[in-house]
């Protein structure tokens, strides 16, 4: 069974509709590359499965249970953890606050994370608005990973972020991936990157899934006609 | 060690040596003024633990002081009458105790604090203002329209209440009893501050939709902050009343809320020392302008302006600099 399933979904700012048909499913474990060209209804896709806005049309399945009528802070208690695009870090409180304010029991905490991004630990003490961009980023992917989710969402993992500083991103992502039996779920423009970790994908235009499958099917024709600029 | 703690820890110093210094030149008068200054800095510390971590603007703290009050002033003037609160079906007597009278000021004005709160929070922005200044006002009325303790004329009492061991009509004893209180508030506010319910509190105030996102419900924050804001409120209104031996419906009124508010905003929002140096200032300026006029407030008017436009972390931020982290 999936660990997350979403059939047929639709969705509307006001009444403006963002997303028609969207359909997608990740299993526990499985890294799930979610493309699409700006504008297409990727993050929106993720403010349903987080249940920042609420699908007018079809199913959001998580771990079994229908999200309907879900509200935002029980579907994370599910164990849905996201890593919102722009991070959003906390800005008056530190590294190590940041990470307490939304820690809930399990194997994730402050020595785990610590371990995962070292240069977090080297600046616990400081404010978050003191972080590169790049740490900003390890201290948003840390935050979510402190309420132990089950399911991991990345909105824009690495954008605007130096090519190094991705690296240490994409490695990062790459040890959850074969470290942990989380299920991953992640948005990014770069698909070489999103090839080394991805199992499957999904590409959204403009507010459907066009194309679904192992990311190894992902063939340069597809990327030409839904992704290419 | 950081700028800040040793200017609080001079506070604390500050606070204690003039009451001592004037114990040494035989002035009660200056006690009494430190103490009533003391006070006031605890009724600051609760609503800056809902204002400065939570963003929770209240306007109706006076409730939650003179639920405080008044819980003081009822227990006691049965105790000083001989006559029982009520015989039917329990004989509940009155009681001239202060810890009795601070477990009962603590429990009554979180009640109300529980209560207001969980109607007050479904509001935000300046309803919220607004709905806590309109519980504060209904408060304000009851208790002028409610004979049996007074009216309008507020409620005397004839003798302080004990403290064991203690002999609280020597000032410098009462005294040290409110400052013992102070330490023992501000401790607790700066621990449950640093906990994981004062960062996400805090959290929330800063981003609520992103604490929803990590599972964190706002609400529950929010009601839990304010419930405890209004306990110390509710205390600290009991110990003001014991200091006067007189309560009135003055302490629910509004123009006590906003001097509350006076206290945080001079000292420095959301600085743990910032209401103690705020009304520590209050006491000053108003001891020693209300001398000069007895229009001292236009002069404090005109101090407060001065720091909303030009210290806007209070007096705390001119001396120590921007907050760096949680102290």
């Amino acid at each position: 069974m999936s660990l997350l399933k979403l059939s047929h979904v639709s969705a509307f700012y006001g009444s403006a509709q963002a997303l028609f048909d969207v359909h997608l499913s990740i299993d526990e474990g499985q890294v799930l590359a979610v493309m699409g060209r700006n504008g297409m209804g990727k993050s929106t896709t993720v403010k349903v499965i987080c249940r920042m806005l609420e699908n007018r049309g079809g199913k959001v399945l998580f771990a079994g249970q229908d999200l309907a009528n879900v509200p935002t802070h029980r579907a994370a208690r599910l164990g849905l953890g996201l890593v919102p695009e722009g991070r959003r870090c906390f800005p008056n409180l530190t590294v190590y606050e940041n990470l307490i304010a939304s820690a809930r029991p399990g194997a994730w905490n402050f020595a785990a994370i610590a371990k995962l991004f070292p240069r977090l630990e080297e600046r616990r003490d400081q404010l978050s608005t003191s972080l590169s961009g790049g740490e900003q980023q390890m201290l948003a992917i840390g935050r979510a990973l402190m309420t132990n989710p089950r399911l991991l969402i990345l909105d824009e993992a690495t954008e605007g972020l130096a090519p190094v500083v991705r690296q240490e991103i994409w490695a990062a992502i790459s040890r959850l991936k074969n470290e942990t039996n989380m299920a991953i779920l992640v948005i990014d423009k770069s698909l070489k990157e999103l090839g080394t970790v991805a199992d499957t994908g999904v590409i959204l235009e403009k507010g459907r899934t066009v194309w679904s499958g192992a990311f190894s099917d992902l063939t340069p024709q597809i990327t030409d006609q839904y992704l290419g600029v | 060690m950081r700028k800040e703690t040793i200017l609080n820890a001079c506070v604390l110093l500050g606070l204690l040596a003039v009451p001592l210094w004037a114990l040494s030149v035989d002035e009660p008068f200056i006690i009494t003024l430190a103490t009533k200054a003391v006070i006031f800095a605890i009724a600051g510390v609760g609503l800056n633990f809902a204002l400065g971590l939570g963003g929770l603007v209240s306007l109706g703290h006076a409730a939650f002081f003179g639920i405080g009050g008044y819980t003081m002033g009822i227990l006691a003037s049965h105790a000083q009458n001989y006559a029982p609160l009520m015989e039917w079906p329990l004989v509940i007597e009155g009681t001239k105790s202060m810890p009795v009278i601070w477990l009962f000021a603590v429990l009554f004005s979180s009640l109300a604090a529980l209560v207001i709160g969980a109607l007050s929070l479904r509001t935000s922005g300046v309803y919220f203002i607004m709905i806590t200044l309109a519980f504060g006002q209904m408060l304000f009325f009851f208790m002028i329209s409610w004979p049996a303790y007074g009216g309008e004329d507020g409620l005397v009492i004839y003798v302080r209440n004990g403290f064991p061991g203690l002999n609280t009509l020597d000032p410098i004893q009462f005294f040290g009893i409110c400052f013992a209180i102070l330490c023992i508030v501000l401790f607790l506010v700066s621990r449950m501050a640093r906990s994981s319910f004062g960062l996400a509190l805090s959290g929330a105030r800063q981003n609520e939709e992103r604490m929803q996102a990590v599972g964190m419900v706002p609400y529950r924050l929010y009601l839990i902050a304010f419930t405890i804001s209004g306990a110390i409120t509710g205390l600290s209104g009991a110990l003001f009343a014991d200091l006067n031996r007189f309560v009135s419906p003055t302490m629910f009124s509004w123009q006590t809320s906003g001097e509350i508010m006076i206290f945080i905003i001079l000292g420095g929002t959301g600085r743990l020392f910032g209401p103690v140096v705020g009304a520590a200032v209050f006491i000053l300026l108003e001891h020693m302008l209300g001398g000069l006029s007895e229009f001292w407030h236009v002069y404090l008017g005109a101090i407060l302006l001065g720091v909303v436009l030009f210290a806007r972390g209070g007096l705390i931020h001119l001396v120590a600099g921007r907050e760096v982290a949680h102290d």
